[in-house]
């Protein structure tokens, strides 16, 4: 059974992309067969947000283990874009082989198993152990200690921080159950929907750079007139949330602070391995990583607030489950 | 087939070309890159428009790919490579001589002038087999191509490729052998060539 509510938000959404491609092609006529870069930028934009808004409405239409894979695929794309702008020398080799091949696709066995304890320390705990001790054995010692915090980054932000968006879908929530899916949505939609709307006031009223030496484009302006514009729309969105509209709009005001800091952050990491954009893999946009970059930070904290707040210990809803006893425990006894 | 296994390896290998000139041309090229990984060829082969890929005959170490059934059918059936004897080269099975006859019908060669793969992405220096088929074929262009990433992808002595994002930056030809041009300076003039269209360091 899918969720009407949830068809109702993707159809919203969906109006608002026809909206947007309707304005750069009368734009792009407009300008009489010479259009400015930031217009046909602006059409590349809004086209790849068609083909993301399908997939990512796809996997949650496709049910959970759609949602798990396509981001567990997202991981993947993110981590490889990391690892590649960061260099790393032939040590590290099998370290990042057991990474992408081992690491990344067991941290969302345990999601989706779901297995919550392992889950959270999966990688904070055993991958993180894992990884200089691969790269001690292989014995290069340049840059030891650098070249372990990279690959670590890389690991925490692109796959355990990402991870926490489909394990929205598991949150206990009293008188939610069956319906997470709209609140990954809601989450997602907040986070993205302030990054387009912090472009558009930045652009329209945009003066005073917060941190122009980080990010030339983030705007004092852009960020207040994006952010309020952002927590109106999340306030509004309270019917297919838990929250009441108050409780919305506080979350929403978490997820715009949380996107614009991550965003900041991750923009400074990219600085500092000199790169304007993370890839190319994304037209208009840059890399997977560069869209992404807003809800790294806030899926974690919105996932642990709003468990906090509901008050079911996730650790108890989800001990290890017994498919996964069957294959491990015979090996421990 | 071919255009199958060109896509997926784009695919895995993300591999993208980063062209600086028109990628249509009238005479023969030969490419010489860069040498770090057995994906080297596999993936400039693969980034390569596919009027561009038709042509190319990429020049290959008979003993590597000659190892396996599955290296001389990618070899032979999608590469379409030329095979060069790298240890005892006869008078039949001259090299340069089965190139120049490449060159001559039409087709496009791709060399590694390093001989040998490099670890760690340095470059090593230029072997004579360049000099020798520029002067042999005067009429060709001779175009730098760099490969990024391969080094980390797949080095020597590994494995398991790591699928990060290759490129391939192709340059524009350099100008021919000169009438005087002495060996050394025309292969450092051409090492320089693919190295400007690396990191700049």
């Amino acid at each position: 059974m899918i969720d009407s509510e949830l068809l109702a938000m993707l159809a919203g959404v969906l109006a608002l992309l026809a909206c947007g491609s309707i304005v750069t092609t009368v734009l792009i006529k407009r300008a009489n067969g010479k259009p400015s870069p930031t217009v046909i930028n602006l059409r590349d934009r809004v086209r790849a947000w068609w083909i993301m808004v399908a997939i990512f409405g796809g996997s949650l239409l496709l049910g959970r283990s759609g949602v798990f894979a396509f981001y567990a695929l997202l991981s993947f794309l993110a981590l490889r874009e990391f690892i590649t702008l960061t260099p790393t020398p032939r040590g590290d080799h099998r370290t990042l082989g057991w990474v992408f091949f081992i690491v990344l696709p067991l941290q969302y066995v345990f999601a989706w198993a779901p297995w919550y304890g392992m889950y959270q320390i999966w990688i904070p705990v055993y991958a993180f152990v894992l990884i200089p001790i691969r790269s001690a054995l292989a014995g290069d010692t340049t840059d030891f200690l650098t070249r372990s915090a990279k690959i670590q980054w890389g690991v925490l932000t692109c796959i355990f921080f990402l991870s926490h968006l489909p394990m929205i879908l598991y949150l206990p929530i009293p008188g939610y159950e069956g319906q997470n899916a709209k609140l990954l949505f809601f989450v997602v939609l907040v986070t993205q929907i302030s990054d387009v709307l912090q472009y558009v006031f930045g652009k329209w009223l945009g003066r005073v750079p917060i941190a122009p030496a980080v990010s030339p484009s983030k705007t004092r302006e852009g960020l207040l007139g994006g952010g309020l514009a952002t927590i109106g729309v999340g306030t509004c969105l309270w019917w297919a949330t838990p929250f009441s509209p108050l409780q919305a709009a506080l979350i929403s005001a978490m997820l715009v602070t949380t996107g614009f800091l991550g965003g900041l952050v991750m923009s400074a990491v990219k600085r500092s391995l000199n790169a304007k954009d993370w890839g190319a893999g994304i037209p208009g946009h840059g890399g997977v990583l560069d869209r992404l970059d807003s809800i790294l930070f806030s899926a974690p904290v919105f996932f642990h607030i709003v468990g906090f707040y509901f008050g079911e210990s996730m650790a108890r809803a989800y001990r290890m489950p017994e498919w996964l006893k069957s294959i491990l425990v015979p090996f421990a006894t | 087939m071919r255009s199958v296994i060109a896509w997926l390896v784009r695919l895995i290998t993300g591999a993208r070309l980063c062209p600086t000139s028109a990628s249509n041309h009238e005479r023969s090229r030969i490419y010489f890159a860069n040498h770090s990984s057995h994906l080297d060829t596999l993936v400039l082969w693969a980034a390569l428009p596919s009027e561009s890929r038709e042509r190319l005959r990429p020049a290959a170490a008979a003993d590597y790919w000659g190892r396996t059934a599955l290296h001389s059918w990618l070899a032979t059936r999608v590469l379409n490579a030329i095979l060069i004897e790298r240890q005892a080269p006869s008078k039949e099975r001259d090299p340069i001589g089965c190139m120049v006859e490449a060159l001559g019908s039409g087709s496009d060669v791709l060399i590694f002038p390093e001989g040998t793969r490099q670890l760690d992405g340095v470059m090593g220096t230029f072997k004579p087999g360049l000099f020798h088929l520029a002067k042999r074929c005067p009429n060709v262009e001779l175009v730098p191509v760099y490969l990024e990433n391969l080094c980390r992808i797949l080095p020597k002595g590994e494995i398991l490729p790591l699928p990060l994002i290759a490129g391939a930056r192709i340059g524009s030809p350099i100008s021919c052998l000169g009438e005087s041009e002495s060996k050394p300076d025309f292969l450092q003039r051409a090492q320089s060539a693919v190295r400007a269209l690396g990191p700049s360091t």
